[in-house]
């Protein structure tokens, strides 16, 4: 037993977070909610030669052969930028399933998909397929895997509250894959999680920071007990969500026997962090967190959104008792 | 990163689990908090130390087998997971026996941790007085010198196991004219010094284990003076936990009552149909117990990677309290009318679980302490 990470994986989280803080401002991820396509200029290429947009590839296919463990840190990163780029359809979960599927689909897209080149979308059967309009490949995950280029599939878009998030729905020729659907839901699910981990450890700080410098009746807000215990309560909740995303992850990249509950169970507790956190982040704030022009809810409604997507809180809680002969 | 138990781990879980099999009493010992039951409970110590299974990250030397803290976390799942009694040394050997080994003289380790350890000598706390709970500072009892001796006058109360116990570690004012953190000393104090007078107050379930302690003139010598004369705050809260274990209340005990209250929802099921909202109250609860303890083994790993405790032990004292609670509270609403019901095991750890929040540091205190040291809010 051994919870720690290596010296190699926290650099590179810690790269990962230098490029992000420099590159990935506000004003970035506000810029990508007005945009044709909900993302950045250029971050995306700056990851791919970083390696982290190809890292879950084989090296083989041109990546690092790098596994959940490795990612997971880098997705906590993600939502903590409120990175809009799709580390979590591409690399979390379309390269390594196109990288166990092989066959020809694979052959056709997995090297370049490690490169950078194409990019890889990622949604569930019958529901929406984040930046699908902007990507080369897209793998809907149901009873089966499918794959349909976005060349021949037919979009439906919505708009999201997280204006970044474009969703799509759709429809087109695909090719099933010979891939687990059961191993590429968990795959996204244990991504959300970590990056609800990382968006509520966002909203956290940032309040934190504000309530210290926000002066009412003579003293900082955050002096006030009232105060202080909302933002202990989501310290907790994201104290205990952050090492079972991080278990989740591990249980992905060793084939746990239990792998779909412990996901569950992470998706379920990162989900229920993330909601307290932007509940408190928000009624700490207090009015100046209502408005559009303040960057808050840049990361409250990626909060919503991620907490939602692959299934919220209630429907891994009932997936866990389901596991536990319930 | 490896989450899986080394062979060695599990070969130790393995030895764990069959030693107590085949020695955990077949029928619960009664209240430790009732005279018979505490000395049930203090012949169950025996009979754990004598097999090495007391202390098992202890020195040798004073009756460990110097285990890891993941093996220790693995002794305590297997342990809870028994079905063995509550632990009536574990004040002792939590609260005081990291102290002790931090702060003790070789002399002292060698008086005090094997009879601790062995339940010889029961170990109760007093720190908190009618007028200084949360505020541990306010403490008033004094304990001027004489010569070689501290001479106490005071009173301490909600002292758990007080009215049975052997020793007690107290924390005074060794400095009469001293105020709040300064001037206090850390004493150990055997419960049959003279001008000592321990009374049993009942608790919530009704059992006198629960004492005040009244000082006149209580007569301790400085040998039982732990770490510095006027320096017991820092003393005190110098190991809020240590390398030989975390803190009071390891994830293993709270996984076997989730793991119980699993069994409960499944058997009523069988009686009179799923419940959706209680099944998923017990989903909740079990994923409380498991998030704790993936939080451990990763506060395991930090340690071993050089980091302090400190203040997080506050999230993990949040989190089993009121995890307790809930997975009681939860068991309670399963049961319906027949909760109420005295012989009902969960009315019992409901009660108990209760006073989780309060002891050891108010969660109130706890989410100060989160607040402002972990988080870094201003005091005031």
């Amino acid at each position: 037993m051994d919870f720690s990470f290596s010296d190699d994986q926290v650099m590179f989280q810690e790269a990962v977070r230098d490029i992000l803080v420099n590159e990935c401002p506000p004003e970035v991820v506000r810029a990508a909610w007005e945009n044709d396509n909900g993302r950045t200029d250029g971050l995306w290429t700056a990851l791919a030669e970083m390696g982290v947009v190809g890292m879950t590839a084989p090296e083989s296919a041109g990546g690092l052969g790098m596994n959940e463990t490795d990612l997971v840190l880098l997705l906590e990163e993600a939502g903590r930028a409120a990175l809009p780029e799709p580390l979590l359809e591409h690399t979390a979960v379309g390269i390594p399933t196109l990288a166990e599927a092989g066959g020809p689909v694979s052959d056709a897209w997995l090297e370049r998909a490690a490169s950078g080149e194409v990019t890889l979308c990622a949604g569930p059967a019958g529901g929406y397929a984040v930046g699908a309009a902007s990507c080369d490949l897209i793998l809907l995950i149901g009873e089966r895997v499918r794959a349909v280029p976005v060349d021949g599939a037919s979009l439906v878009e919505h708009r999201s509250v997280d204006g970044s998030r474009r969703l799509f729905e759709v429809e087109g020729d695909a090719v099933t894959l010979d891939a687990d659907p059961a191993l590429a839901f968990d795959r996204s699910a244990a991504a959300a999680a970590a990056q609800c981990v990382g968006v509520a450890q966002h909203l956290l700080d940032a309040t934190v920071e504000y309530v210290a410098q926000r002066y009412q009746f003579g003293k900082p807000v955050g002096s006030y007990q009232a105060v202080k215990h909302h933002l202990a309560n989501a310290a907790l909740k994201i104290e205990f969500a952050r090492p079972t995303a991080r278990h989740a992850a591990w249980c992905i990249a060793t084939s746990d026997p239990d792998r779909s509950r412990d996901v569950s169970m992470a998706k379920a507790l990162a989900s229920e962090a993330v909601d307290l956190a932007s509940r408190t982040a928000l009624q700490c704030h207090g009015a100046i967190g209502y408005t559009f022009e303040y960057d808050l809810h840049l990361w409250m409604k990626r909060g919503w959104a991620l907490s939602a997507a692959w299934g919220d809180a209630a429907w891994h809680r009932n997936r866990i008792a389901t596991a536990l002969g319930l | 990163m490896d989450l899986s138990f080394t062979l060695a781990e599990g070969e130790f879980r393995e030895e764990a689990r069959t030693w107590l099999a085949e020695n955990v009493p077949a029928e619960p010992l009664a209240s430790m908090d009732t005279p018979g039951g505490f000395e049930e409970h203090r012949a169950w110590e025996h009979i754990l130390f004598d097999a090495g299974w007391a202390v098992v990250s202890w020195p040798e030397r004073f009756g460990g087998r110097e285990a890891s803290l993941v093996e220790w976390l693995i002794f305590e799942e297997e342990y809870w997971a028994s079905g063995a009694p509550g632990r009536v040394s574990s004040n002792g050997v939590s609260l005081l026996a990291p102290t002790i080994f931090d702060f003790g003289t070789p002399e002292q380790q060698d008086r005090f941790l094997r009879p601790m350890a062995r339940g010889d000598e029961v170990w109760a706390q007093g720190w908190s007085e009618p007028d200084a709970g949360s505020d541990l500072a306010g403490i008033k009892t004094k304990a001027p010198r004489d010569g070689e001796y501290f001479v106490i006058d005071g009173q301490k109360t909600w002292c758990s196991r007080g009215a049975f116990a052997d020793w007690f570690f107290c924390l005074v004012r060794s400095d009469p004219e001293s105020e709040r953190h300064a001037g206090l000393s850390y004493l150990l104090v055997p419960a049959d010094t003279e001008g000592l007078e321990a009374r049993a107050i009942g608790r919530l379930d009704g059992e006198p284990g629960f004492a005040e302690l009244f000082f006149e003139g209580a007569r301790v010598h400085e040998r039982y003076l732990l770490g510095g004369e006027g320096e017991g705050w820092a003393v005190a809260m110098a190991t809020t936990g240590s390398e030989r274990g975390l803190n009071l209340r390891a994830p293993g005990r709270f996984m076997a009552a989730a793991d119980r209250l699993v069994g409960l929802y499944q058997e009523l099921t069988e009686s009179r149909g799923p419940d959706l909202d209680q099944r998923d109250q017990v989903v909740s609860a079990w994923m409380g117990a498991q998030a704790y303890r993936w939080q451990t083994y990763a506060t395991e790993a930090r340690l071993r990677g050089g980091a302090p405790i400190g203040s997080e032990a506050s999230f993990m004292k949040v989190l089993w309290s009121e995890l307790d609670v809930e997975l009681h509270a939860t068991a309670l609403r399963l049961l319906g009318r027949d909760g109420e019901r005295a012989d009902s095991s969960w009315m019992d750890g409901y009660v108990f679980a209760l006073s989780g929040p309060i002891y050891a540091g108010t969660n109130e205190i706890q989410r100060n302490i989160i607040s402002e040291r972990v988080l870094g809010l201003p005091r005031r």
